[in-house]
């Protein structure tokens, strides 16, 4: 079993799908961060087959998790203080996702103005349903 | 401030003073003949368009109030490659309102983000057109005396009919709405109104293929044109565009105080053997444009008269 050491404050985010870690590494911005991460791919689970596991090293008040809930509101966070669990956090759906998602509407004011964020908002909590701000397309996770 | 991008922007009760505004402008225009004195509008369409530009233009100088604007890209900054957003910063040192019709869909929201004069959608893309809509409420408003309890059949090009949008999101925030889709399959209404309005709101509806199907059941008949600049294929419009045709054969199937709207231009859409039928009100309508209009700029400016 590979062995990655502990942390003594920051998160570790559990249960990502298999091949989803790079993603999330991005999308959370690490890459631009000064902070220690140990992004295990593929390692073995009960429940899922296979995972993916971020260690971050990094204040526990950094992160905006927020994109997370988006991206799978089932991968389990876990933040450490003082080398413990202190917390489980649960993911809920942000209410507007900006700039992780882009709008492919040929007919968007975001397809040629390209300074413009793209912002999508929660329109429908039940489907999980999120919408461009601008031109209302509905994002298609396939 | 306030702008008006989506017909939602106006709460019900808003919309009720709006409409008893415009007929009050109708009944007495020459109360208001100074109302915007020294105030000037900006028309900036980014593509063409002809009756909501001039109705724009046309509302704004009724009211005492001047206009400037272009008709479009090729003659704005636009050709040289400038942003909506830095245009209408500009536009905003110019001008006390805007206008703004952009093929872009969300450019007036985008617009209103950077404004520091009201913002009116004049019409985006094939996504909302919310001025339009003021004009066919106060158009049902006054020759129905309601906007409740009504069966409304809309008819055409239901997927990129920006009118239809708009209608439908007005509408249903009024009890007893209830729809007939009247429409080919290829332009059916987008999933955005369909499921985002009409089913998460419980509002009834039925889609059907053929205008002869609904046309005994309806109050209202919102006719629309299969717009050729909607499309990315030339077959496709042309296959398409003579599938509803409202003739004598048709109306004869109506109920006698049936109304059939329509945004206009039609094309071939209506015949004009109608046009003396007493229900047919699609140039009233256009009259009531100009009067929803000047209450609009009047409301948006906070002038009262």
């Amino acid at each position: 079993m590979l062995n990655v050491s502990g942390i003594r404050e920051g998160y570790v985010l559990d249960h990502i799908k298999a091949g989803m870690s790079l993603q999330i590494y991005h999308d959370l911005r690490l890459d631009e961060m000064d902070v220690a991460v140990a992004i295990i791919r593929n390692a073995r689970s009960s429940k899922m087959g296979k995972k993916d596991i971020l260690k971050v090293e990094c204040d526990i008040n950094s992160l905006d998790l927020d994109i997370l809930g988006f991206i799978d509101h089932n991968i389990t966070v876990n933040i450490i203080k003082d080398e413990k669990i202190v917390e489980k956090k649960k993911l809920k759906l942000p209410k507007q996702v900006v700039n992780i998602i882009k709008c492919k509407n040929p007919r968007c004011i975001t397809s040629i103005e390209q300074e413009l964020d793209h912002i999508f908002l929660l329109a429908d909590p039940e489907k999980e349903i999120y919408r461009c701000k601008y031109c209302e397309e509905k994002f298609d996770r396939k | 401030m306030r702008h008006l991008i989506s017909p939602m922007d106006f709460s019900v009760e808003e919309l009720d003073d709006l409409l008893a505004l415009a007929k009050d402008i109708e009944d007495n225009p020459e109360k208001y003949a100074h109302a915007c004195d020294g105030k000037k509008i900006a028309t900036c369409f980014y593509e063409p368009s002809t009756r909501t530009r001039l109705s724009f233009e046309a509302a704004m100088l009724n009211l005492g109030g001047s206009v400037l604007g272009f008709s479009s890209a090729d003659s704005s900054s636009a050709a040289k490659g400038e942003s909506v957003s830095d245009t209408i910063r500009v536009i905003s040192c110019y001008a006390d309102i805007c206008a703004m019709r952009h093929p872009k869909e969300g450019a007036p929201l985008v617009a209103s983000q950077h404004a520091t004069i009201p913002v009116i959608n004049a019409g985006d893309g094939g996504h909302q057109h919310p001025t339009q809509t003021l004009t066919d409420l106060l158009t049902i408003k006054n020759l129905k005396g309601r906007l409740d309890h009504l069966t409304i059949g809309l008819c055409g090009d239901l997927k990129f009919g920006r009118t239809v949008h708009s209608l439908i999101r007005a509408l249903v925030r009024y009890p007893g709405i209830r729809f007939i889709l009247i429409s080919p399959p290829e332009l059916r209404l987008p999933s955005y109104i369909r499921e985002g309005v009409l089913d998460q709101m419980g509002i009834p509806y039925e889609e059907v293929v053929r205008l002869e199907e609904a046309m005994s059941d309806l109050d209202i008949l919102y006719m629309t044109r299969v717009q050729r600049e909607r499309f990315f294929n030339e077959e496709d419009y042309i296959r398409m565009k003579d599938y509803y045709i409202l003739n004598r054969e048709k109306m004869a199937l109506a109920p006698e105080d049936m109304l059939i709207l329509h945004p206009l231009p039609r094309v071939n859409e209506i015949s004009t053997e109608i046009d003396d039928d007493p229900r047919a009100v699609y140039f009233k309508q256009a009259q009531y444009g100009v009067y929803v209009r000047m209450a609009l700029i009047l409301t948006l400016l906070g002038i009262e008269v």
